[in-house]
């Protein structure tokens, strides 16, 4: 009997990340629980709209992977290990192939074969899309491959279920995890021999962003609470044009711009097309910092922002309403159902928001996090994307990490001696009891603060100072900010005491844990005196290899996130001027 | 406009407990909609008239109406809270869980059945493995077309909610998932597996059980040609009768 046949991965998230891994496992024969806040069908993977970037140089145009790689890393500023993402960009075509052979309703060349368009950051038609959404078209796709599995026995889903904390036993090593059962808040220590997290961004942090409202970073806060280390933190991607939302900011993709959409204000009394006459290169199609940053200046520094508000111009009027149809139908859309106005008839109005987070659970080039036995993919690690990611490259690293992580775990759980004891269900249950013991805690705690006024404060303040421009002074005031939250979550009232489909209490659990990742993201920002990708400081505007060319690691301690810096992997191309 | 927005929210603890109605004032402001009253409601759970109320509970995830998570019946009609904007509707806003799904508590209900449905009529392409064996099959635009408004459902459950044959009687799988059917039927990977997918529809609970009131064309959120589905599969049934009689 071969020793890996009783042995069980748990994979915590069920995104595309997540699925990708699962399906990878269970191909292998390796039996998977898969743990999900909601049905996997609604994870947040299905808001990616624009598409899934693989250079298969379909229209002759001389595009290829290494290409791919080198626009990547020049993309995110150099700060990203570089061995990874050439993975990445090598393995892209076979994925869009894969993708294809489960079905996904990928948009086709007259033809019928695969059609590919243009997104920021580059020159090349690299982007494979299903209309405009999709993320969600390939989501579908995963959950429905995994349901096969499902049927075969392979994989065991629980969905509704909510990821806690991990066992990690005494020697270091993690055995398995903690979540609970978000309808009857029952609490359940899951045994697994490795651990993929795959739990997606923090967006929620910043109150109002384009995430999902499962996007909390929760499970990433725990972890790092619980001594795994969290790296760049500081990098989070604000996306140049959203609809501005009082629930959330609606993301208007980069596929727009892609089809030839235009951002413009008015200057003098006539339209100014900001971004073709500052980058003639790219134009419109820049990477998000700079296309961000550019409104910013628009808005706040020129104060030409349309009608002296935070709002410019995202103008489709002139394209072709066939292909508006078929390729952008989604997007306008949602638009159309959320503003009320027809967008091939009158410009859209956005303004930027935070969109994505490069940073996330540090990890090496096995996806292995510095606890054995646990792994991350997807947004929640921080391999793939530097200090600021291309537009469609985050459907890639999901697949890449879920898989590269689904492998080095079968190879971790080979790794393991036969006679390596079972977990013991002490360290199960302990962790399990300590659990219980928070949730009786904060259900039986009646002081006089709302959780989601506490959010909304800790929102308000991360927007204002920890997004497109930083200083330093701010940055401070925010961490005092976010210390003084800290010290009220202690009197919390969660109205509720219930222990039926409880969110409020469930919200102040995962809140505490938002609080910890934000103090590391402003404290990350604090420190970098730099500006790189996403992270501009107007005190210090220029990227400086000398000092930061630095993946930022951050470690718990009971005083607050202590912060070390580690070189980069720079083996395949040496950094350069970013100029577009 | 009217400087409040009078909602009225249809509570239950859990399934042992009785429903009752409770009313929410939220001050009016353009563009609002349900979740961000909902929001407002949980940030100050009180009620018209002062009374501290425990915090409502729903479902919302994408808020860009691509999850169908928040799914609840507004003003009498089935559809997602995030998409539906107060400007379009009639005061006093009513606010119930869906009633074709067993209820989990106030607005949440749970939609389990229809995810375990997909499995009876194996929603998926039968591939051998996910190793790299090149690009799949050619499709035509005008079928990708077909494909991709289809591929479009997110579950929401709406077509189910309106089903008059949706009830305590019946197990109708409903029209989501004969949809989801036809599209791995169109595919020319999936269509391998199409007997198995029609005789999972010829079954209890089945197609048969349709009576073609055609509600969830009407209500469909995307537009999916919903009885095209139904009828596009009763016609492939009709055509592999004898196979599938064997």
């Amino acid at each position: 009997m071969n020793s890996n046949s009783k042995r069980k991965v748990i994979v915590v998230g069920g995104g595309l990340a997540g699925l990708f891994a699962t399906i990878k496992l269970g191909e292998r024969g390796i039996p998977v629980d898969l743990i999900s806040v909601v049905a996997c069908k609604r994870s947040h993977s299905a808001c990616a709209q624009g598409g899934i970037n693989a250079s298969v140089n379909t229209k002759g145009e001389g595009d290829s992977p290494r290409i791919h790689f080198e626009e990547t890393v020049h993309g995110g500023d150099y700060l990203a290990n570089q061995t990874m993402v050439m993975g990445m960009c090598e393995k892209a075509p076979s994925y869009i192939y894969l993708l294809d052979r489960m079905g996904v309703a990928f948009n086709r060349t007259p033809e019928g074969d695969l059609a590919f368009r243009r997104f920021g950051g580059t020159k090349f038609h690299r982007t494979a899309f299903a209309g405009s959404t999709t993320g969600q078209q390939m989501l579908y796709a995963l959950d429905e491959q995994v349901r096969r599995l499902e049927a075969d026995g392979l994989v065991t889903r629980y969905e509704g279920w909510e990821f806690l904390s991990a066992v990690i036993d005494d020697s270091k090593v993690a055995r398995g995890i903690v979540a609970i059962d978000l309808r009857n808040l029952e609490i359940r220590a899951f045994r697994g021999d490795a651990v993929i997290m795959a739990t997606g961004g923090p967006g929620l942090i910043y109150g109002r962003s384009t995430n999902s409202m499962i996007c909390t970073g929760s499970a990433a806060g725990s972890l790092f609470q619980q001594g795994v280390w969290y790296a760049n933190g500081e990098f989070i991607q604000v996306h140049p044009t959203a609809i501005p939302g009082e629930d959330k900011h609606r993301l208007i993709s980069e596929a727009v711009r892609g089809e030839g959409g235009r951002l413009w204000t008015y200057k003098e009394g006539k339209r100014w097309y900001f971004l073709e006459e500052w980058y003639p290169k790219y134009g419109n199609l820049v990477p998000r910092d700079i296309a961000s940053r550019a409104v910013f200046k628009v808005c706040h520094e020129m104060k030409l922002g349309i009608e002296g508000k935070d709002e410019v111009y995202l103008d489709i009027t002139h394209v072709d309403r066939k292909v508006l149809e078929e390729k952008l139908e989604g997007i306008l859309e949602i638009y159309e159902k959320f503003v009320g106005e027809d967008p091939s008839k009158v410009p859209m109005r956005v303004f930027p928001a935070v969109h994505y987070s490069m940073g996330g659970i540090y990890i090496d080039a096995r996806q292995m996090t510095n606890i054995p036995g646990l792994l991350a993919a997807g947004e929640c690690e921080y391999q793939y994307h530097g200090a600021n990611r291309l537009g469609a490259n985050s459907l890639l690293s999901c697949l890449y990490g879920g898989e590269i992580a689904a492998v080095r775990s079968e190879e971790y759980l080979a790794s393991l001696s036969e006679h390596s004891t079972p977990v013991s269900s002490r360290s199960l249950e302990q962790q399990r009891k300590l659990e219980e013991d928070r949730m009786e805690a904060i259900l039986r705690a009646h002081g006089k603060e709302n959780p989601y006024v506490l959010w909304e404060e800790m929102g308000r303040v991360m927007t204002d100072n920890v997004t497109v421009i930083r200083y330093n002074d701010r940055l401070k005031k925010t961490d005092e900010k976010l210390l003084e939250l800290k010290e009220r979550m202690k009197h919390v009232n969660v109205s509720d005491s219930t222990r039926w489909a409880n969110q409020a209490f469930i919200f102040t659990r995962q809140l505490r844990n938002m609080i910890e990742l934000a103090r590391i993201i402003t404290l990350g920002a604090l420190r970098r005196n730099e500006s790189r990708g996403s992270h501009y400081k107007p005190d210090f505007p220029n990227r400086d290899d000398a000092n930061w060319l630095k993946t930022t690691i951050a470690k718990w301690t009971p005083s607050g996130p202590d912060l070390s810096y580690e070189a980069v992997d720079t083996s395949l191309v040496q950094p350069k001027e970013r100029k577009y | 406009m009217p400087e409040k927005i009078v909602i009225r929210i249809k509570r239950q603890e859990s399934r042992q407990t009785k429903p009752h109605w409770e009313e929410y004032h939220v001050p009016y402001r353009p563009y609002l909609n349900i979740i961000t009253c909902l929001q407002d409601i949980r940030k100050n759970p009180k009620t018209f008239d002062g009374r501290t109320s425990m915090p409502v509970v729903w479902e919302s995830s994408c808020l860009e109406e691509v999850c169908g998570i928040c799914t609840m019946v507004i003003n009498g009609r089935s559809r997602q809270a995030c998409s539906t904007l107060v400007d379009h509707l009639k005061q006093p806003i009513t606010i119930e869980p869906m009633t074709k799904f067993p209820l989990v508590r106030d607005l949440i209900v749970d939609r389990a059945s229809m995810f375990q449905n997909l499995k009876r009529v194996k929603a998926w392409i039968q591939l051998k493995d996910t190793q790299d064996r090149g690009p799949g099959p050619k499709i035509l635009p005008k079928d990708q077309q077909i494909n991709y408004a289809l591929s479009r459902c997110f579950t929401c459950g709406s077509c189910l909610e309106v089903c008059p044959q949706v009830n305590e009687k019946n197990n109708f799988v409903g029209a989501a998932i004969i949809s989801q059917a036809r599209l791995f039927n169109r595919h020319p990977i999936g269509k391998e597996n199409k007997l198995e997918r029609l005789k999972a529809l010829t079954a209890e609970g089945g197609i048969e059980d349709c009576g073609n009131a055609q509600n969830c064309l009407a209500i469909c959120p995307k537009e999916i040609p919903l009885v095209d589905s139904i009828a596009e599969t009763n016609k492939e049934i009709t055509f592999n009768l004898l196979k599938l009689l064997k």
